[in-house]
């Protein structure tokens, strides 16, 4: 009994005596969750030859990678999947939908050739997290908020976007035409999103909404008849009364409360790409090729009655 | 009308044959005491009478009516056949009281106050009144063993079956069981008791059966049984029972 | 003549003999305990990642934003797994007996609850979860309710009751046949021999098994979060994706250990009690 209390005294001097011995960065004070473990570099675009593709600072040389996630959901991206690929409902690479059209005008502008550009599969959570990155950006209905800026670096706004709430035909809000309608309506959203946001911050009904993992899950429910209502961007409400849930209709649509939402792509916190995409957007909407994919992809996913 | 008649009871398990046609009765009052070396089949004897071993062939007869006959309400005749088991086999999530009352209760249908009267009266006559209410694990081997009868008495048996009921008790406890035997010898019940206890058997037996290998080789009363045995394993199994210091 | 000890009060070595050996051993207990765990804090707050790590975890900053509002969503957690135990427990004990009814008779019964617990062990909780979920409101039973909470709960209890039977089973088997001879012989029938002798001590042997099956029914309550409501885990894992600060899942886990824990205790004094009796009654 004695020998083994004064062996476990020694062994407890000798790891003090370890312990005194190694880096004391206690961090007191820093309990605010600023994620800034990268580097601060601020660049400032200079010369557009910066951002010459030879220039750029990629995750693979040679290479535009750009991220989005599976499945990628109509009008955002289109054309379907060709035999053998690993996406379901539409392969970005077919440059058909709207986002995918935009990221390769955005890739052309900045001098890459088609065959330069790679996809990558980003769920959507891991889109906005803290951390380096394997794609250059990601463009997936990622929107903007002042949160999600604490951990990455967003690019202008490429679409303006309201939320929207999708309902069965049989659903008891229906045939709703204004946010008082919606009080005692059990809504759902994915979570993480900023639809799960807007049902909080501003439509406050007296059910708490349900939360999804994915959007599909929240398909499921609204099908399954759980939720009265599911709340996603106006274009993916499309998606889904036309195609997911054929008894669905979309009530209307959410005004946007204070700044309006908007989508943009994401970039690792810091990445100075984010400049030569943000030139890219610029010259797009300038000539007008911004609009064109809009109205090519979007002009009737646009309407619906809004919810005030 | 003898209280216990057996005809010619066979009963195998498996391929061991360990009842050869065993063939007994048992009069009324009669307190019958069998010995014989373990694995002779005294234990599945009496399990057989209690008929909670089927047996093969042969037949048994308790006050008139014959409980090997097809159609028969096995636990009805139990009821009144009374069986106390060398492990004494009480219930442990249950107290003393309880233990005795359980089957009046719900076998017989008793009341639970007419079952605790009977209980309370038993116990009392058997010294263990004080312990009603006290679970199995806090008695002693004799006490619960003691309890195991008039658990087993409570149901009024007109027979009751006594497997070694001493045998798994410590020396100084085996005596406090024994006249709880010979009270109920001396009442009258009719019983069957296998037994090693030798000094006991020859004490309160109407009739010894010396069992041997599935028969029963030899019978009578107690004083012939153990001082001039006929046949010769009877007389070896004596011998050896006395060289063991247990006659 | 000295009245023999009963096996119950047989004393476990922890609590020592006179009372001056258990003064000292506890002592030795205390000290080494503050030893090895002072030793263990230092080594952990002083490695290299630390700080990272207090940040990503520990902060108490966020754990104090997001505790009330997972307390309140763990109350939906304990709903749950109070509603489904008592159904679990009673469909279980069910199964139990169909399993263990004897008799050419009954064979149909035992093939149904055999095949029943085959399969909710077969397939995974989290698959059952989603079928009856978002699958059985599909089929609009006219009657049944369609809301998350009840086909969760209606998930949770098919798939445990699987286990929970098996272990009711083990129970049963666990006791000793001289104990149902004994009952048989006494003139009670099987099904009274069942409920009155073999049952009641078969349950009171296999609490502790029970109690784990239901500490493990307590965490699968968060499966429930997949359809739709939002309990303790939805609730921390939408406060981590705003921020991506990890320390509201340590929040969540610290009100799952704060259940666990005093019924793990609980469960170790039943098997000490019900191991007294036991071992005393007769032998077996």
């Amino acid at each position: 009994m004695r020998k083994s209390f004064v062996i476990l005294l020694v062994a407890a001097l000798a790891a003090l005596a370890a312990g005194c011995g190694s880096d004391d960065t206690d961090d007191v004070g820093a309990e605010d969750t600023t994620a800034a473990t990268e580097t601060d570099t601020v660049s400032t675009a200079t010369a557009q030859d910066t951002c010459a593709p030879e220039s750029l600072n990629l995750v693979e040389p040679g290479q535009l990678t750009i991220g989005t996630d599976n499945p990628a959901f109509p009008p955002w991206f289109e054309g379907g999947t060709p035999e053998g690929s690993s996406w379901e409902i539409n392969d970005p690479a077919t440059g058909e939908g709207f986002e995918s059209a935009v990221a390769y005008a955005v890739a052309e502008e900045l001098g890459f050739t088609e065959d330069e550009v790679e996809w990558t599969v980003v769920p959507f959570n891991q889109s906005f997290r803290p951390g380096p990155k394997d794609f250059d950006f990601d463009i997936n209905q990622i929107s903007y908020t002042e949160r999600r800026a604490q951990n990455i670096t967003f690019s202008d706004s490429y679409y303006d976007v309201n939320q929207a709430v999708v309902a069965l035909n049989s659903s008891p809000i229906a045939n709703a035409s204004s946010l008082a309608e919606l009080q005692d309506a059990k809504l759902g959203a994915p979570v993480g999103t900023t639809s799960y946001d807007y049902i909080v911050e501003n439509v406050q009904p007296s059910q708490d909404p349900s939360v999804y993992d994915t959007l599909n899950d929240g398909v499921s429910a609204l099908a399954a008849g759980q939720i009265d209502g599911l709340v996603v961007d106006l274009p993916t409400a499309f998606f889904i009364t036309a195609v997911q849930v054929e008894d669905g209709k979309i009530v209307g649509q959410f005004p946007s409360v204070g700044e309006q939402e908007y989508f943009a792509m994401a970039f690792e916190l810091d990445n100075p790409l984010v400049e030569c995409v943000n030139e890219a957007l610029a010259a797009l909407k300038e000539d007008g090729t911004l609009d064109a994919i809009q109205q090519e992809w979007l002009s009737d996913k646009a309407s619906a009655p809004v919810l005030e | 009308m003898s209280a216990l008649a057996v005809d010619a009871l066979r009963k195998s398990f498996g391929k061991l044959e360990v009842l050869r046609g065993i063939d007994l009765e048992v009069a009324e009052h009669e307190v019958v005491c069998l010995i014989g070396a373990s694995g002779s089949g005294k234990s599945t004897f009496l399990r057989c009478v209690n008929l909670l071993e089927p047996i093969d062939e042969g037949r048994i007869v308790v006050a008139g009516e014959e409980i090997t006959a097809r159609g028969i309400d096995v636990n009805r005749v139990r009821r009144r056949i009374g069986i106390v088991f060398q492990a004494f086999n009480l219930f442990p999530h249950m107290s003393v009281l309880r233990n005795v009352t359980l089957a009046p209760r719900r076998a017989l249908g008793l009341s639970r106050a007419e079952a605790e009267e009977r209980a309370v009266e038993l116990l009392e006559r058997f010294g263990l009144a004080d312990k009603r209410d006290e679970y199995p694990d806090r008695l002693s081997g004799g006490q619960q063993q003691r309890v195991a009868i008039v658990r087993a008495l409570a149901m009024r048996p007109d027979l009751m079956l006594l497997d070694e009921v001493t045998s798994a008790l410590d020396p100084e406890l085996v005596a406090e069981v024994l006249n709880v035997i010979r009270e109920l010898a001396e009442a009258g019940m009719t019983m069957v008791i296998a037994t090693h206890e030798m000094a006991f058997a020859r004490d309160i037996a109407d009739r010894v059966c010396f069992l041997d290998e599935g028969v029963i080789l030899e019978q009578g009363p107690p004083e012939q049984m153990f001082t001039a045995p006929l046949e010769p394993r009877t007389q070896q199994f004596l011998q050896r029972i006395t060289e063991a210091g247990r006659l | 003549m000295t009245e023999p000890t009963p096996l119950g009060s047989r004393r476990s070595r922890i609590l020592g003999g006179p009372r001056s050996e258990g003064a000292r051993s506890a002592l030795i207990a205390a000290v080494s305990t503050i030893v090895f765990f002072g030793l263990a804090v230092l080594l952990v707050t002083n490695a290299p990642g630390w700080p990272e790590v207090k940040r990503s975890f520990f902060s108490a900053e966020q754990f104090r934003d997001s505790f009330p509002d997972i307390v309140e969503a763990f109350g939906l957690n304990i709903r749950l797994f109070l509603v489904a135990e008592v159904f679990i427990l009673a469909f279980a004990l069910l199964l139990a007996v169909m399993r263990s009814v004897p008799g050419a008779v009954f064979f149909p019964l035992r093939l149904l609850a055999t095949a029943y617990t085959d399969l909710f062990r077969s397939v995974p909780t989290v698959l059952v979860i989603y079928i009856l979920g978002f699958g059985a409101p599909t089929l609009q039973l006219s009657g049944v309710p369609s809301s998350p909470f009840f086909w969760g709960v209606t998930a949770l209890v098919l798939v445990y009751s699987a286990y929970v039977a098996e272990v009711y089973r083990a129970g049963i088997q666990s006791v000793h046949p001289s104990q149902e001879a004994a009952a048989r012989s006494l003139g009670l029938s099987q099904p009274q021999a069942l409920r009155f002798v073999i049952l009641p001590q078969a349950v009171r042997r296999v609490v502790p098994p029970l109690l784990n099956d239901f500490i493990g029914l307590q965490k699968d309550t968060a499966l429930v979060a997949l359809i739709g409501p939002v309990e303790a885990f939805r609730q921390s894992q939408i406060e981590v994706a705003g921020s991506f600060n990890y320390t509201p899942y340590l929040a969540t886990a610290l009100l799952f250990i704060l259940l666990t824990i005093p019924m793990a205790r609980f469960t170790d004094w039943l098997i000490a009690r019900n191991r007294r009796r036991e071992l005393a009654a007769g032998g077996r």
